[in-house]
């Protein structure tokens, strides 16, 4: 049964966010848009989450630390990048201390451009995430691993 | 005398009635907080994923432990409604928490650590008052047996209102709800990570999960006891005494484990030490 898909739990980290994309985040959580509604709940433990998602962009600081959540996510999991920060390094790219987007640490499933993302827009992109962890789901338990090429 | 029927319909049922009860409590809460909130299934849905994801262990004997502490609520739950000895529950149930809490100390992880320390500061504080209310049952019915408490004829109620309010203040804590939801919560995940439930993931917070549904019906077939005299009374009352709750866990904070510990104590000691003394002295019905 597909109970993946009723119940995604997300650990949400700021990479080096200006807090726009943040703010953006904990809006779907207020009663306007309510993410509950699909069984999302922001958890704070990456070891009960199922969907990472990063806000900002890559910084020497943040690297280690993306990849210990990353790590500490029993699978399937999906790393969903919010805001052109995490996608690219967006205004930031070109900074001396900026390593770019968040798939320079660790592999991104689904990337939400945007400054800052709309919440209608997390809202979308956790749910083609949806689409995403249920084929890794599938992969795994065929007894493949289920990170595709690992 | 042991009802076994009693016993294996709450081992299949309970799951499913918790369940259920945790689902119209998540429903509520969102639509109290003006949210339209998780389908009701929403607890099922939970638990069935996390027995999809990949098992990660922390350390070998936390799978025995949590395994265990669902093993020993079942088995308490069980027994309470098969009609068996109050005092035999209460403590398999309190057996129950500990082996949580060993489940917790066993992973060596600060954010546990906590979990577990906090953990035991709420069996200090609720243990005493669960004590005394099988000595309430016992000292109002003459005995120690489920099936006699529940086969009273009298409402129970009237001769154990000290005992109640004390259970009911108790309640708060045992549910996990707030203000008394210290060792770990069902909102508020983002404290002290995820208290005692921290290092466990997939399928063994699956089995937390569950146990903790046991244990809702469990409590609520405890209270059912003082209204065990006519069972509509007593639907009745446990929908009020649950929706209570709700209420309590969305209007108050959480406060700090010190005063949970020192108002719990007060509260359920004053309480029930008045009402034991009177019923010893004055009455009974
Ligand atoms: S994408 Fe825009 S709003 Fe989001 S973190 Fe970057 S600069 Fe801030």
């Amino acid at each position: 049964m597909a109970y993946m898909k009723r119940s995604p739990w997300i650990i949400h980290y700021d990479g080096s966010s200006c807090n726009g994309c943040d703010i953006e985040v904990l809006a779907c959580l207020t009663p306007l848009y309510d993410v509950e509604r699909f069984g999302i709940i922001n958890t704070g433990n990456p070891k009960h989450a199922d969907i990472l998602v990063v806000t900002g962009s890559v910084n020497e600081q943040s690297r280690q630390v993306i990849r210990n959540i990353y790590d500490q996510m029993p699978e399937p999991k999906v790393v969903v990048a919010f805001g052109i920060c995490a996608c690219s390094g967006g205004v930031f790219r070109e900074c001396y201390n900026v390593d770019g987007g968040i798939d320079q640490v660790i592999p991104v499933d689904v990337y939400v451009p945007g400054c800052p993302v709309r919440p209608e827009q997390i809202i979308d992109g956790v749910v083609r995430a949806l689409g995403v962890l249920e084929e890794k789901r599938a992969r795994m338990k065929s007894g493949e691993p289920a990170e595709a090429g690992v | 005398m042991i009802n076994v029927l009693f016993a294996v319909a709450f081992l299949v049922l309970a799951p499913i009635l918790g369940g259920l009860i945790a689902g119209i409590d998540r429903k509520l809460t969102a639509r109290m907080q003006g949210r339209v909130g998780p389908p009701v299934l929403q607890p099922f849905y939970d638990v069935g994923k996390l027995l999809e994801k990949e098992h990660v262990i922390v350390s070998v004997s936390q799978n025995f432990f949590v395994l265990a502490y669902l093993v020993f609520i079942a088995f308490s739950g069980a027994l309470f409604f098969a009609g068996g000895d109050l005092l035999l529950v209460v403590f398999a149930l309190t057996l129950a928490h500990v082996l949580l809490v060993l489940g917790a100390y066993s992973a060596t992880s600060p954010y546990s650590f906590i979990g577990a320390e906090r953990e035991l500061v709420q069996l200090m504080a609720y243990e005493p008052m669960v004590i005394l209310a099988a000595a309430g049952f016992y000292l109002a019915t003459g005995s120690f047996s489920v099936m006699e408490i529940a086969a009273f004829p009298r409402p129970l109620i009237a001769v154990l209102p000290g005992i109640f309010i004390g259970l009911f203040y108790v309640l708060t804590m045992k549910l996990r709800k707030s203000p008394f939801d210290i060792a770990t919560s069902h909102h508020a995940h983002q404290e002290i990570v995820k208290g005692v439930t921290t290092e466990f993931s997939g399928s063994t917070l699956g089995m937390v999960e569950v146990a903790h549904w046991y244990e809702t019906v469990f409590l609520l077939g405890l209270f059912w006891l003082f209204f065990a005299w006519s069972p509509v009374i007593a639907v009745i009352a446990l929908a009020i005494l649950y929706l209570a709750e709700i209420f309590i866990d969305n209007a108050t904070a959480r406060v700090r484990w010190g005063f949970a510990l020192r108002s719990i104590w007060a509260v359920t000691l004053v309480l029930s030490a008045a009402n034991l003394v009177w019923l010893q002295y004055f009455g009974g019905l």
